[in-house]
Order: C-alpha cells, then structure tokens, then sequence
C-alpha cells in the first residue's frame, strides 16, 4: 500500500501568448511525488523543466499562465487559489531552494533574523522558540558553530555554506514538499557532493517530497528516486532512476544517456543527438523528438505519440520504444 | 526605405512605440517643430532679417489684430521693429535646434571617445579623465559655457565676434556636456572589453584602437541615443539661457533665448506676446524632445518591460 | 625531442589592494592575490593536454597567459621553442587561438558570421573569398549561415563558429576554456567530437580547460590537477583515474557524480575551497586533507616523480587511494 502523493500534477499545460501566437512551454505534463521520494526533473535547456516548477508553485511571470491541468498538495487543488491563499501555502507547505543562493537571502538582514522570521510567520512559536528552531535548523544542515552564525549576514558565508543556509530556511517551516531548482549548479564538485547528500538525507528524514530540476545527468542519478526526462515542454519518459539510466525507452533518453562522458569508461566517440532543441514557438507536429530521432517513422511526424506504460511506474510517450531484454 | 520603415513598424520597438501616447505625441511635436525650423524660409510669412521689408510702422502689433496705422494682421503679433514674432520665432528655433544638435554631436564625439579611452585603457589614464570629469561636474555647465563664452571673446577680434558667437556657444555647450557621455561609454567599455569576443579579436592580433572602433563602440551605441537625446533638450535650454544673459546668439542671428531676452523688457508694458510666444515655443520643443529621451530610455532598457 | 608547449615556472598575482586613498585611510596593506604559483607542464605536439580543477585553481589564469592575453608574473611560456611573452612575434609563429566559455559573449552581436569568421584573414591581410562558407562547412554548419547574425543561432551552433573563427586564423595550438560548460549534453557531445576529428584532421594541440572529470577523462591524453594556482598532480587519464595519488585528486573523483548512482556511501569531500587571498600555510590542502600530518602543514610538498606519475604530496607513497575498487 503506498501512501497518497504528496504532490500531484495532471495533464500540466503552461501557454504564453505573444504576437506571434500561443506557445506552449509545457505541455500536458502529468506525475506523482510520494512522500520522502525525489524526482528529478532533467531536461536541456528549453525544456520547459523550470516553467514547470515555476507553474506548480504558482510563480509564472505574465504573460505565461496555466492553460489547463491541475495541482494538487496534500490533497487539495492549489492551481486554482486566489494570490493571496496560495502565497500562504508556499509559504508554509512549499520549500524552495534555487540555483543562486543569494537570490534567496535577504543581504541586509542577518540569516538568524530571517530564518525566526519565517518560523514564526508559519508556526505558532514565541521568539525564543523560533530562536531555538533556527539554530536546529542550521545545525542540521551541517553549519558548525551554528548559534554563533545566526548573526551573521548572508555575504559572511561561502558558497556552499550560502546555499546550506537557504535549504535550512526553506525547510524551517516544515513543508511537505520541496522545489529545489538547480540547487547545485553554481558550486564547486567537492560542494555539490555535499548539498546532494544533505538533501538526500533531509528528505528520507522528513519524509519531505522532493522536486529536483537539474540539467545534469549525474546529479539526477546520485539524487533521485524516479526521474522525468523532459522535451520541448513534454514527458518524454518517467521511470525509476536505474531504469531511466540503464534501459531508456524513449530515444531521446537513451541519446542523453550516451552523450554523457563516462568517468568509469575512456570512450574514442560520443555518440551525439543531431541538431538542437526547438524553440518553444518552433515545436515541430506530431512527436517534438522526430527531426532528432533515428527511429522516426511516419506517424511520428504526424500524430503525437502514445504513452506507453511500463511496469510498475515507468512510462514513455514514443510510437517506437526501445525494447530492453531482461 | 518604406520597407524598414514597416520593418520597424512590425518590431517590438515599434510596438512598445505604437502603444505609448507619450511616445507618439511627443514625437509629432519634435517632428512638427524640427520641420517649421528647417522649412522656415518656406512657411515664415516674412523674413524677419530682411531690413529692406520691415516697417516700423508695423511694431506693436497684437496678434490677430489689425495694426492702427498700417491695417495689416499678423498671426502672433509683432515686435518693437514690426518683425512678424510667428516668422522669428521659426528662424529662431532654427538656431536654436542648430546650435543644440551641432553642440549635442561635438559633446557626444568627444565623450565617447574620452569615455572609450577610459574604460579600455583603465589604471591612470582612466583616473584621470574621469576626476577631470568629475571636476567639471562640480560646476553648473552653465558657468562653464560661460567661461569659454569668456575666453573665446578675449580671443576673437571683434569684427569677427558676431560670425564667430554660434559656433562658440555650440564649443561652450558641448564642452559642458561630454561627461554623461563619457561615464556612459565608459562603464559599458569596461564590461565589453571583458567579454570574450573582444578577447577573441586581442587574440587575432587587432590593435587597441580597432577594437574600440570595431567591435566595442557598435556595442555602446544604444545608450548613447538616449542620452543624446535627453541632452538635446537640456542644449536647447542652456542655448536659451545663455543668450537670454546675453552671452549667446548675437542679435543678428537671434535664437529663441535671445526673443524671450528682447520680449521680457515688454512684458510689463502690455506687449505680452513678443515674450510668450518664443517661450512656449521653447517649452513645447524642450519638452517634447526630452519626454521622448525619457521614453527611449525605457523603451530601449531590457529589464524594464 | 623538446615538447610543441613548454610552460615553466609559471606564476601570477593581482593586486586586489583597496584603493590608494582607504589604504591609507584605514592602514590596510598592500594584498595580492596570487592566482597561480610555480606550475611547470609540458605539451607534446598533437596532444590534449587538459587542466582541471575547481574554482579559484587559476586554470583560467593559466590559459590567458598561454594564449598571450595575460603577463605572467614570473616563468615563461614557450611554444615552439619561442618564449611567447619576451619575443611578440613569437605569437604570432606559434599559431595560438582560444575557445571561449560563454559562446554568447565571445562572438560580436553586430557583426555577421561571415565577417566574425573572416576577421582573423583581414587582420593578417589574406583574401577571404568563399573561406566563411568553407569553415562553416568543416565545423558542421551550412554555408548560408554566414550571412546570419550570432543570435540566430543556439548556443552549440555560435560554439562552432568559435571554432571556425579559431581554424581561420591557420592555429597549431587551440587554448579551450570551459568549452562545453555552457552547453547541453547532446549539444556537448556533438562540439566534443567535433573537436576530435578536427584535431585528427590538421594535427592541431590542444589545452583543455575544465571543471568537469568526465569531460576530461573522454578527451585528454595528460591532465593536470590543479588547487589554489598549484599543480597537485599530472598523470595520463589512465593512471590518474585508476589510481589518484593526490588527496586532492581522490577527493576531486570520489566526489564526481556517477551515472552508477550512489551505491557507495563514501566519505563526504570536507570544507569549501580557501580564500585564495589568504591560502593556507605548508600544502595548500592539508585542512582538507585526511591524510594531513604535521610536515604538511609546516612545508610545501614539491611536485616530484612518483611511478612515473608527477604529485606534489608529502605521502604520496603511503597512502591508498580509498576507492581502488
């Protein structure tokens, strides 16, 4: 018996409109995260995996918006709220972590006042008590000397530590779901192997529900449970992290899977996906892939593909799967 | 032509320009001033310089008032020498945008050029043109108009003084006006000249002054449209203000600023309209073409959508 | 045989002092920043020679001073057997050209491909007829495209025209910062064989510069490791990979993502890369370091022959790499 989702996204379609028409950024875009799992959500750039995350949380810029689907946290729809409502929600149910730390602090506040700020705004704590829940909040996100460090300002820490400040004020409300964006783009390797093992280990502890959007492969395979190739705005293939790795079904999957570089293995070639990803005004008809693809038959080029579903969470929208034996 | 024109029409700067009142009432305005100016030998009624067909008898016309001794009917009026004010005020805003563009464009070239000098040789090159900048910041650029106004008169014979007095307001004002242009460029040097492109071209074997020329000026130009523009207007009015202290156009060549100096002696005497209309003339000109910088800036800034 | 690059001793510091006027104001002191410190590699012709480390290693610092961008502050750099920065037409002889990071920074925005392509000639005083359509040809493009300007292309596109505009100028020797990092990994791959089979193809010599373990293993055949301008460790990918001899280097690998996922809990990398301004005494890693002892804190370690692998570590005989597995 699995528990029910902590987020649910169906049939997800963004739009922007502009003067030379509709585009659509995301384009029904559909899955479940449990409770203590991570997705990750790789894509290249164009993708639409940051729009998507942007839609779920409600922060689309005007003009985009959300042409059809639903959200649902905890059971209830949040894709429909009036501003103020969802503000609350994010605020209190929605952790964010995003790629530039400095971006998430305040410079001119003191890292202690605004982590008790946001304790206090989302829990019914006295001061003290906040106080208290900042420095657990700090230590546990590995900052030594954390009491000492609740007053000092955001540019007195380096990096990594900027970054391990920002996952400890967006977990410090205690919510059950987290959009971590690229968390770990702007740092060093030695650091990003740190911030992946924290949010790893924050997430099986909490049992927090983890949306990881990242451009890297490898991140993907060392954070997540279940991964969700996107392309062009849609799923091109969602599956269990090993298995998306190991036996991709959907080709565009499998030509990211081999253009990656492999430490374990020198390699004369890469193989490599010709031509680049479209443009959101420039979807190609029928499946986005199949200018790029080398299985494209006819009705790729005509109709959208099916979805295929495979067992016992994995799915891919291809008119020509990869068949892997065993 | 009519292809770019619809070119631009079609572009999101045409658009942005389509849908702002401001943008385009203020750009008829310029349009519609710019052209009486340069057309004022075709639309004036008379030429106001031309002794032989003034009248004395005209002077002290009302507008749209016969005159009482001659019966004739000028539009805005006349002044104490029956010079038509509508002609003079167009031969006027002839100087004045004259005098305003050539000043603009000599305060431009030569800030730019400081400006790409400071910021792609940096270190003490750079300091000093920039604390020289920083002085002459320190003074009114009138004051500075004033005193090249000061050193050109002790160094031009008198005979030629008069001949000589457009072209030393426009050296005076466009002294004045440089740094904007100069900090400007400078500051987008600064951050160009790091970008690999340029880098590229070091690495091709350019020289300094080819890089400035070729690949780092294309790349700052935007800025300098604007304020190029929003120091028209403020030209305009330092040229107004300095002949109205009577260091400007000669009375020969008056320009608008000298008008509003010869109509502010009448104004108390009852013939308003020798002052008032060369200064709403002024005010409509230096406001349309300022509102325009105004909206050029903004539309031509990125991060403001 | 004498190597294509010879680079030795080679160092470089900045002056990052606070203006002259706060310096004298607040009594602060003169500081300097020194980016790179006493690095000495050699480049056989032909070869990939690849630079990694992380940021704040000085790798970028390194390239410029290769290409003839930057003064070094002390070392010289010969190519070709002539000191690049003593003699200026040294430069030019040795055929020096640099692929840049950013593909949307290093391509003028006015300019059109054919003319961006062509200027390294025009520079050098060559005719160009029909060149711009040639290059774009070789570097995967079509020969219509010069007549485009740089935004109407993506960035794996403008990287190619980096390239083209690189192969213009007739290099023996392309310097390639970060080239890839910018790009998506379909993308990636493409420009990474792409350079493979142009180097193949005119026998050019490469310096590779990146932060990423995986791209270098797939293209150098020497790699240099380097941590606060240093050189920790300089081995063929082979041995490097097998069996890191630096602290640093096992550090740098076991930290690396693996497409095999996270089977292994290793231990966790300690700590964040120092301010380079104030670098720690003796090896510049030993606060990292787990294998750290007194001497290392007290004396630089030398970069020195072990097993035909160069490290610079106190213990490089001593310990094991954790992960020989």
């Amino acid at each position: 018996m699995t528990p029910p989702p902590v987020l649910s996204v169906r049939n997800l379609v963004v739009e922007i409109p502009s003067r030379a028409g509709i585009s659509r950024p995301v384009n029904n875009i559909s899955y479940d995260i449990a409770p203590g799992e991570i997705l990750g959500v790789v894509g290249e750039s164009g993708a639409g995996k940051s729009m998507a995350g942007n839609a779920i949380i409600g922060l689309l810029d005007r003009p985009a918006h959300i042409a059809s689907g639903e959200v649902w946290l905890n059971g209830s729809r949040i894709d429909n709220l009036p501003l103020e409502d969802l503000r609350r929600i994010r605020g209190r149910q929605i952790g964010m972590v995003f790629q530039d730390p400095l971006t998430s602090l305040n410079p001119l506040l003191r890292i202690g006042d605004q982590l008790t700020e946001t304790i206090r705004e989302h829990l019914p704590v006295t001061a003290a008590q906040a106080r208290e829940r900042a420095v657990a909040a700090l230590e546990e996100v590995g900052i030594p000397a954390a009491a000492e460090r609740l007053d000092s300002y955001p540019h007195e820490f380096s990096g990594g530590m900027r970054q391990r400040v920002v996952i400890a004020l967006a977990l410090c409300a205690e919510p059950s779901f987290v959009i971590a964006d690229e968390p770990t783009t702007a740092l060093d390797v030695s650091v990003q192997a740190q911030i992946i093992a924290l949010l790893r280990r924050l997430c099986r502890d909490r049992g927090t529900a983890v949306m990881l959007v990242t451009h890297d492969m490898g991140v993907i395979a060392e954070a997540a449970d279940r991964v969700a190739v996107m392309y062009a705005g849609r799923l091109a293939e969602l599956g269990p992290v090993r298995s998306v790795i190991n036996a991709p079904r959907h080709p565009y999957a499998d030509g990211l899977m081999g253009a990656m570089p492999s430490l374990s293995i020198g390699q004369r070639r890469l193989r490599q996906i010709p031509g680049a990803m479209p443009r959101p005004s420039k979807i190609p008809p029928g499946c986005a892939f199949h200018p790029r693809c080398p299985r494209a038959a006819d009705p790729c080029r005509v109709d959208p593909p099916p979805t295929i579903l495979d067992d016992p969470q994995g799915r891919a929208a291809c008119w020509f799967p990869l068949e892997h034996s065993a | 032509m009519i292809r770019q024109f619809s070119a631009f029409w079609q572009s999101d700067f045409g658009w942005k320009f389509r849908h702002s009142p401001t943008a385009i009432l203020s750009a008829l305005v310029t349009l519609i001033l710019v052209g009486a100016a340069i057309f004022a030998p075709l639309i004036a009624p008379y030429n106001p310089f031309d002794s032989s067909s003034l009248n004395l008898m005209n002077g002290f016309s009302a507008p749209m008032a016969p005159n009482a001794f001659t019966g004739e009917v000028f539009l805005l009026g006349t002044d104490d020498q029956g010079r038509d004010v509508f002609s003079t005020i167009l031969y006027g805003m002839r100087v004045s945008l004259f005098v305003g563009v050539l000043a603009v464009l000599f305060g431009l070239v030569l800030g730019v050029t400081l400006g790409l000098i400071a910021g792609y040789a940096g270190g003490r090159v750079d300091g000093f043109i920039m604390r020289v900048a920083d002085i002459q910041l320190t003074f009114p650029a009138i004051l500075v108009a004033m005193l090249i106004f000061g050193i050109a008169k002790g160094i031009i014979a008198p005979q030629y003084r008069d001949q000589m007095a457009i072209w030393v307001l426009i050296i005076a004002i466009g002294l004045s006006d440089w740094v904007p242009f100069a900090r400007v460029v400078r500051g987008a040097t600064m951050v160009e000249k790091n970008r690999d492109y340029v880098q590229a071209a070091r690495l091709i074997g350019r020289k300094p002054v080819a890089i400035m020329v070729l690949h780092i000026l294309p790349n700052v130009l935007n800025p300098i449209l604007v304020i190029a523009t929003i120091s028209l207007a403020l030209a305009i009015i330092a040229e107004a203000t300095l002949s109205f202290l009577g260091v400007g156009a000669p009375p020969t060549q008056p320009s608008l600023g000298t008008l509003i100096r010869i109509g502010q002696t009448f104004l108390f005497s009852g013939e308003w309209w020798i002052l008032l209309f060369p200064a709403a003339t002024l005010l409509a000109l230096a406001l349309a073409v300022n509102s325009l910088g105004d909206w050029l800036r903004d539309a031509l800034n990125p991060r403001l959508k | 045989m004498t190597a294509f690059v010879e680079v030795s001793h080679l160092g470089r510091s900045f002056d990052v002092s606070k203006p002259w006027l706060n310096r004298v104001i607040e009594r602060l002191p003169r500081r300097n920043l020194v980016a790179v410190s006493d690095v000495s590699f050699q480049i056989e012709e032909g070869a990939v020679y690849a630079l990694v480390g992380e940021s704040g290693s000085g790798k970028s610092t390194i390239g410029r001073m290769l290409a003839g961008l930057m003064t070094p502050s002390a070392g010289t750099v010969k190519v070709a057997g002539a000191d690049l920065h003593a003699d200026p037409a040294a430069r030019k002889a040795a055929g020096i050209q640099m692929i840049f990071q950013d593909p949307y920074a290093s391509l003028n925005p006015r300019w059109k491909v054919r003319r961006i392509i062509c200027e390294p000639v025009v520079v050098a005083g060559g005719a160009t007829a029909g060149l711009a359509e040639r290059l774009l040809e070789q570097v995967g493009l079509a020969a219509e495209d010069a007549d485009k300007f740089p935004h109407e292309f993506s960035g794996g596109q403008r990287q190619r025209i980096c390239i083209a505009r690189a192969l213009a100028a007739n290099p023996r020797f392309i310097i390639c910062d970060e080239p890839t990092s910018a790009l998506d990994v379909s993308v990636q791959a493409q420009v990474l064989n792409l350079m493979s089979d142009l180097r193949d193809e005119l026998g050019l010599t490469y310096m590779f510069i990146s932060h990423d373990l995986t791209v270098v293993r797939h293209m150098a055949d020497r790699i240099g490791v380097l941590y606060l301008g240093r050189l920790m460790e300089e081995a063929m990918p082979e041995q490097l990979f097998a069996r890191p001899r630096h602290p640093y280097t096992q550090m740098l690998l076991a930290a690396a993502p693996l497409m095999e996922g996270r089977t292994r809990e290793i231990d966790l990398p300690k700590g964040e890369v120092p301010d380079p301004i104030s670098p720690p005494p003796g090896c510049a890693f030993h606060p990292r370091c787990p294998f750290a002892i007194d001497l290392c804190r007290k004396e630089r370690p030398e970069l020195r022959d072990v097993d035909g692998v160069r490290v610079a570590c106190h213990r490089a005989e001593d310990i094991v790499p954790a992960s020989a597995a």
